[in-house]
C-alpha cells in the first residue's frame, strides 16, 4: 500500500543527538515510525529518549538493530559523508534532510553511488522527507521519515512527489481536506543535485498496486520535469496531475532552492508546463486546485 | 548553459584566480585612481593597451556612462591615454543593457596589453544537472553569447563529460583542443589552459568558469581574454579568500540586508509584497498573485522559523521597496504553529506601524487559532481563508 516505506521500516537517524535531529526523531516516535537507532560519533552508548540506543557508526547501527533505512540530520559540512558513510554500510534508503549541501560534494556522493552499484536509494538533499500515512489519529501509525507534520497526512491511494517543502504540505492539505488519502508522499528536495528524481517517483508509483492516481509538484530549473513528462507519456497508465511552481519568476534568479533557477532561457515554468500537457498530464492552473485537479482525475 | 549560480565577482579577481591555477591571461592589473592606471601602463610597456571597467554586468564595451562617455572598454596605445580614459570611467556611472537603469558605479579599471587575436574561441566548465558531472563545453565560435552559438550552430559545440571521481585528463584536454582545430605547436599551451579551467571549477568550489573569448594569437599563443566565475554559495564556508572578493557595492542592498537574518529576498518589479515559509509556496505565491491579476513585489522565503525578529526584518525591507502597495503573507504551519505566528506578525505590525493593506492567511497546525488572533487584534489585517482567497483579497485591496 505505499512505496520505498511502510510500518516495517526501521530506521536509524543520523544526528539524533542535535536539536533539529533530536525534536524530529521525536515527532517519528510519536507518529509511530520504527526509530530503532541513532547515529552520533564520539556519543556511542548514549540513549536518546531513554529507548533509542546511540552508536558511533552506522555500520554498528545496521549490523545490531537491522537497520535498512537512515535519516540525516547532519550539518552541512558533514552531511556528504553521512550519506556515503550509508552507502558503504549498505543501506537501501538514505533521506537526507540537510540544507546548504556544496553542490561539489553532492557529484561525488552521486557518482559513488552509481559505483556502488545503484543499491542504495537517496531522497533528498534539501527535502522534508517521506511520509507513508497509518490509519491510526492523525495518520499516525505509518511510517513518517522527516520533518513534515504527520496530522495533514491521510492513508489513501495517490502518490504524490515533489521538490518542495511547504507546497507539498499544502497540497497533501488540500487532498487530505477533499478526503483524498495519499499511498506515500516524497519530497525530493530543491537542490540541482539530489538521490530519487520525478521520474524515478513516478515509475515506482506506477508499479506500485496501491497507488491509483499521481500528483507531482515540480518548480522552475533543470530538466527533472520534462524527463518525468517523457516517462509518462511512454509508461504511466494511471492518471497523473502536476502543479508547476515559478511561472513569474525572472529568469537568472536564484528563487531559494539551489536548483530553482531558469539559466540561458532553460528550465522555464511554460516549457515544462507544455511538457507535461503533451504527455497527458492534467495542470494545476494555480496552487490553490492541486487538491480539486486530483479529485477531477479520480471522477 | 549554467545551470545554478551564486556568488560574482569582478573580472580582475576572476583573473587573478585563474592565472593561479595556471591559465594564461595577459599582463596587467586593476587600479582605482588615474595616477596608478598610468604607472601601470608604463610598466607593461606594451605597444597596444586595454583599459576595462570593473562591474559585475556584461555588454560594458556597448556600454554608456551617465555623463555622456561611450564604451567601458577601449583600446589605446599610451599610459598618458590610459590616465586620461582612466579618469573619464572611475567614479562614473556605467549603463548596460544587463545593469539595468540605474547602472553601476565604475569604482576600478583593468588595464591589460592588448593582444592581437587570430582567433576568438569559447571554453567553459559548469555543471550538467542531468548527468550531476562537471561538464566542459567548448565552440570554435568564441566572442559570441554561447546560448545563441548553442540555438544556431549547435554542431559548433563540443560537450566532454568529466567523472568528478576521476578529473579531467591531459589527453582529454588534449582531444578537446583538436576539436577546437588548435595548432600542434599551441596545443601544450592550449591544454594546459583547459585544464587549469577545470582545475578553478574544482578548486574554488564553481557552478560557473566560462572563458569567452578564449582567443588565439597572432604571436602564437593561447590566453584567457574575459572571464566570468560563478560560486556555489554553500561552499563558501570553505573558500575565506573567494569570501574575502564579495563586492557588496554590486548587489541589491534590500537583499544584502535580507541575508543578515537568513531570509531569502529576491525584488521584483510588481507592487503586491508577499511573505511565505517555504521557497515553492512563496514561488506558488507569485504566481497566483498574478494568475489574479496582481504584480508580486518580491520573492521571500522567511524559512522555517519565522520568528517575530525574522517578521520584523521581512516587513521592513519588503517595506523599503517604495512601490509596495499591499502585502500578502502566506505560511502553512507544519511544526512552526500557527498561533505562534500570528502573535509575530501582529507585534511586528505595531513595532513598524504598517500603512499599506496586509492579508495575512494561516493554513495548518492551529490555523484557527492563529486566524482568530488575526481577526480579534483590532488592527487594520484582512484575514483570508486558502490561496486563492489570499490572493484575491490583497489584489483587490491595492486596486481600491
Amino acid at each position: 500500500m505505499s512505496i520505498l516505506v511502510n510500518s516495517e521500516t526501521k530506521v536509524l537517524v543520523q544526528g539524533i543527538t542535535g536539536k533539529a535531529g533530536g525534536f524530529h526523531a521525536r515527532h517519528c516516535l510519536d507518529y509511530g515510525t520504527q526509530i530503532i537507532a541513532g547515529v552520533t560519533p564520539g556519543r556511542g552508548g548514549e540513549t536518546f529518549e531513554n529507548k533509542v540506543p546511540v552508536y558511533d557508526t552506522v555500520r554498528e547501527a545496521v549490523e545490531k538493530h537491522g537497520a535498512n533505512a537512515s535519516v540525516i540530520f547532519v550539518p552541512a559540512p558533514f552531511a556528504a559523508d553521512s550519506i556515503l558513510e550509508c552507502v558503504d554500510a549498505g543501506l537501501e534508503l538514505v533521506i537526507c534532510i540537510t540544507e546548504g549541501i556544496p553542490v561539489h560534494d553532492m557529484m561525488i556522493v552521486k557518482s559513488i553511488i552509481q559505483q556502488a552499484g545503484g543499491r542504495t536509494r537517496l531522497i533528498g538533499p534539501n527535502c522534508p522527507g517521506i511520509i507513508t500515512p497509518g490509519r491510526g489519529k492523525d495518520s499516525s501509525g505509518g511510517c513518517k521519515i522527516g520533518i513534515m507534520p504527520g496530522y495533514i497526512h491521510k492513508a489513501g491511494r495517490v502518490g504524490v512527489v515533489s521538490r518542495s517543502g511547504t507546497l507539498t504540505y499544502e497540497a497533501v492539505w488540500q487532498l487530505t481536506t477533499l478526503g483524498i488519502g495519499q499511498s506515500t508522499c516524497i519530497g525530493i528536495g530543491g537542490d540541482p543535485i539530489h538521490g530519487l528524481s520525478h521520474k524515478d517517483c513516478i515509475a515506482l508509483f506506477n508499479e506500485d498496486p496501491d497507488t491509483d492516481a499521481i500528483l507531482m509538484i515540480g518548480e522552475i530549473g533543470g530538466t527533472a520535469e520534462e524527463e518525468a513528462a517523457e516517462y509518462v507519456k511512454a509508461n504511466v497508465k494511471k492518471p497523473v496531475a502536476a502543479f508547476i511552481a515559478g511561472r513569474t519568476a525572472p529568469p537568472g534568479r536564484r528563487m531559494g532552492h539551489a536548483g530553482a533557477i531558469i539559466s540561458g532561457g532553460k528550465g522555464t515554468a511554460a516549457e515544462k508546463v507544455k511538457a507535461m500537457q503533451s504527455a497527458g498530464i492534467a495542470i494545476a492552473e494555480t496552487p490553490a486546485v492541486m487538491g480539486e485537479t486530483v479529485r477531477e482525475l479520480l471522477g | 548553459m549554467c545551470s545554478v549560480s551564486g556568488m560574482n565577482i569582478h573580472e580582475y579577481q576572476a583573473r587573478d584566480l585563474l592565472a593561479e591555477h595556471g591559465v594564461p591571461v595577459p599582463r596587467g592589473s586593476v587600479a582605482s585612481t588615474p595616477e596608478d592606471a598610468e604607472r601601470i601602463a608604463s610598466e607593461l610597456g606594451a605597444p597596444e593597451l586595454v583599459i576595462k571597467a570593473q562591474i559585475h554586468a556584461g555588454g560594458r564595451g556597448k556600454g554608456m556612462f551617465k555623463h555622456g562617455f561611450a564604451g567601458g572598454v577601449h583600446v589605446h596605445q599610451t599610459p598618458k591615454q590610459t590616465r586620461e580614459l582612466a579618469a573619464k570611467m572611475l567614479g562614473q556611472t556605467l549603463v548596460t543593457h544587463q545593469t539595468g537603469e540605474s547602472g553601476r558605479l565604475v569604482s576600478r579599471v583593468l588595464i591589460t596589453e592588448a593582444k592581437a587575436i587570430a582567433k576568438e574561441l569559447y571554453l567553459a566548465v559548469t555543471l550538467d544537472r542531468a548527468t550531476a558531472r562537471p561538464v566542459v563545453i567548448a565552440s570554435t565560435e568564441g566572442g559570441m553569447n554561447i546560448e545563441e552559438v548553442a540555438e544556431k550552430f549547435p554542431a559548433k559545440i563540443v560537450r566532454l563529460p568529466v567523472d568528478p571521481l576521476v578529473g579531467l585528463q591531459p589527453y582529454q584536454a588534449r582531444n578537446l583542443a583538436r576539436a577546437l582545430r588548435i595548432p600542434s605547436k599551441m596545443l601544450g599551451e592550449a591544454s594546459g589552459l583547459i585544464i587549469g579551467v577545470y582545475r578553478t571549477f574544482i578548486q574554488c568550489s564553481c557552478t560557473l568558469v566560462e572563458i569567452n573569448p578564449m582567443a588565439i594569437t597572432t604571436d602564437g599563443r593561447v590566453m584567457a581574454l574575459d572571464a566570468k566565475i560563478n560560486f556555489d554559495d554553500n561552499a563558501l564556508f570553505r573558500h575565506e579568500k573567494i569570501v574575502a572578493m564579495r563586492d557588496l557595492a554590486e548587489e541589491d542592498p534590500a537583499e544584502v540586508e535580507a541575508s543578515k537574518y537568513n531570509l531569502n529576498y529576491i525584488k521584483l518589479n510588481g507592487n503586491i509584497a508577499c511573505m511565505v515559509n517555504g521557497a515553492g509556496l512563496a514561488m506558488a505565491t507569485m504566481d497566483i498573485i498574478k494568475f489574479y491579476g496582481g504584480e508580486p513585489a518580491n520573492f521571500l522565503d522567511v524559512g522555517g522559523s519565522a520568528t517575530q525578529e525574522n517578521v520584523t526584518a521581512a516587513f521592513k525591507i519588503i517595506l523599503s521597496d517604495k512601490k509596495v502597495k499591499g502585502i500578502l503573507v502566506n505560511i502553512f504551519g507544519g511544526i512552526m504553529k500557527c498561533d505562534i505566528i500570528a502573535n509575530g506578525i501582529l507585534a511586528a505590525v505595531r513595532q513598524i506601524q504598517l500603512s499599506v493593506p496586509l492579508v495575512v492567511r494561516l493554513e495548518g497546525t492551529n490555523s484557527k487559532e492563529g486566524r482568530k488572533i488575526i481577526q480579534e487584534s483590532g488592527l487594520n489585517v484582512i484575514s483570508a481563508d486558502g490561496l486563492a482567497d489570499a490572493a484575491q483579497k490583497i489584489v483587490k485591496a491595492v486596486q481600491s
